[in-house]
């Protein structure tokens, strides 16, 4: 179970990325986000945030037209 | 700013001020600095108007055959004859914005202020100010005033740098 979940569903780009962002820097190092979205573009997307930002991202799968990540906040 | 010394970093120069040109130098800045990226936008010329406290921006079908509006489950260009009466920008103008709230895409609005909250660094040319009279407190807060050197600067220190 993560420490927080974000809904970013019916949101375009780059809004679930900002959004994840946002929620990331609340969370202590160390504690999991999940996000929720729409957007087919955020798959690519979170895997190149994370590779930058050197957050984990510990999961990405689809569910019906949902698409669900877990990121890790490690920096 | 990031503190982390080996932050990369992106400059853009911001030229154009329609709705649709308003978007790309918005969504990078942004997302660069969710990403860590120290950020700048020079904004000169057309692009300078992004930065007045009321926005009312607008897109135009004049010259711009590429331009198709899903409509009906087709798509509809606009003849440059039938662009240029009065009264086109407009309609055009009111699809793009509802479009953009139907999809789920963030106002303009919406994208400048996480840009200044991200810490966003604004650059708006002074040569401009004077050039289109406009008058500071017309502006957002935030923005500092400079002029080519002052992009100049950042640009030399700035890993990516875009002309938009």
């Amino acid at each position: 179970m993560a420490d927080q979940v974000l809904d970013a569903k019916g949101l375009n780009c780059p809004l679930p990325i900002l959004r994840a962002k946002k929620a990331l820097k609340e969370l202590p190092t160390g504690g999991t986000l999940e996000i929720h979205a729409t957007d087919p573009g955020a798959v690519k997307d979170f895997e190149a945030f994370c590779r930058s930002t050197g957050n984990e991202l510990l999961e990405s799968r689809a569910e019906g037209s949902t698409y669900i990540f877990l990121i890790k906040h490690t920096n | 700013m990031s503190t982390d010394t080996n932050a990369k970093s992106m400059s853009l120069i911001v030229t154009k001020g329609t709705l649709d040109w308003a978007y790309p130098p918005f969504i990078l800045a942004t997302t660069a600095a969710a990403m860590g990226l120290d950020v700048t936008m020079f904004f000169t010329f057309y692009g300078l108007g992004l930065l007045k406290k009321d926005l009312n921006l607008k897109i135009s079908t004049l010259g711009n055959p590429a331009m198709e509006m899903p409509m009906m489950g087709m798509h509809m260009a606009m003849p440059n004859l039938i662009s240029a009466l009065p009264g086109v920008d407009g309609m055009a103008t009111g699809m793009m914005k509802n479009l953009i709230k139907k999809k789920g895409v963030a106002s303009i609005e919406d994208l400048r202020e996480l840009a200044v909250e991200a810490d966003v660094q604004m650059i708006a040319c002074q040569m401009t100010m004077d050039l289109f009279e406009y008058k500071r407190e017309d502006m957002i807060d935030g923005p500092t005033l400079g002029g080519a050197a002052s992009y100049i600067e950042v640009a030399t220190k700035s890993d990516i740098n875009l002309y938009i």
